[in-house]
């Protein structure tokens, strides 16, 4: 059996790979992907937590579950601001999103 | 399968995945950060399959590489007026990011490599567990399981679909 540490450490890693992202990208879209990044590294710790520590119960895979429909819904909304911004300003850049009103 | 088997799968399915969200983050061109996007989600399919557990693979194949990447496109492609290229990156902001990225890494590695895990006992035979449980706990509404939840994802879903609709349609 691999050790949970590879698992453990290889999600640490995709996690910090996506708060890069996120706080050095400027494209709107890009940083989404970051947070995509991030909520997959955190849904791969759920499931090996289950597999290793309680493999009688299925309690983390369902979190995992749940956790992928609420990303879905969560990309959806993000997306359609972004949309919404594109339209106002002709472009997605997070240095020109300093004001609310237009 | 043998452990060591295991193991060249589990490097393998690192390699791709750390590698390929690298080049997610850092990709000029959107719609191959997209693309290196797509990778990453497909090696933490293979990762729920190494773990045995497959119905939450065939989710992450459907809902994330099919659902949430086909928006991802789809705003790429209507937003990216001048030629798919994002502007160049400011110098400024890697610093600070490559600084908090590295040092929230390390102090994760070490609490990892510090901590001592009590492995459950082992489930004999085959690990992988059924529809029937899944689907059993997914629409019950006793103990350890999740009818409420369910329905309420189904609410938020539901909600979303509509905000999104009115957030991007034209005035």
């Amino acid at each position: 059996m691999i050790p949970m540490h590879y698992y453990l450490i290889l999600s640490a890693a995709l996690f910090f790979v996506g708060v890069y992202g996120f706080i050095a990208r400027k494209n709107l879209l890009a940083v989404l992907i970051s947070v995509e990044l991030v909520l997959n590294a955190v849904e791969i710790n759920f499931c090996v937590f289950n597999r290793y520590l309680y493999p009688q119960q299925m309690e983390g895979m369902f979190f995992s579950l749940f956790g992928i429909a609420i990303a879905a819904a969560e990309t959806a909304v993000a997306i359609a601001i972004i949309m919404n911004i594109y339209r106002n300003l002709q472009n997605i850049d997070v240095r020109h999103i300093d004001s609310l009103k237009h | 399968m043998g452990t060591s088997a295991n193991l060249i799968l589990f490097w393998t399915l690192a390699a791709v995945i750390v590698g390929s969200s690298v080049l997610a983050v850092t990709a000029r061109r959107m719609m191959r950060a997209a693309t290196w996007l797509l990778f990453v989600l497909i090696g933490t399919a293979g990762l729920y399959l190494l773990l045995n557990y497959h119905f939450l693979a065939a989710v992450q194949l459907s809902v994330y590489a099919g659902g949430v990447l086909v928006l991802f496109i789809f705003a790429i492609m209507l937003t990216s007026a001048n030629g798919d290229r994002t502007e160049p990156q400011d110098k400024r902001r890697i610093a600070p990011a490559l600084l908090t990225s590295l040092a929230g890494a390390g102090v994760a590695v070490v609490a990892v490599m510090k901590q001592r895990f009590l492995y459950g006992a082992p489930v004999e035979g085959d690990t992988e567990i059924n529809m029937k449980a899944i689907g059993t706990a997914l629409m019950g509404s006793g103990k350890y399981q999740y009818l409420l939840p369910f329905e309420a994802l189904g609410i938020l879903l539901l909600i979303c679909a509509v905000a999104a609709i009115l957030i991007a349609r034209k005035k």
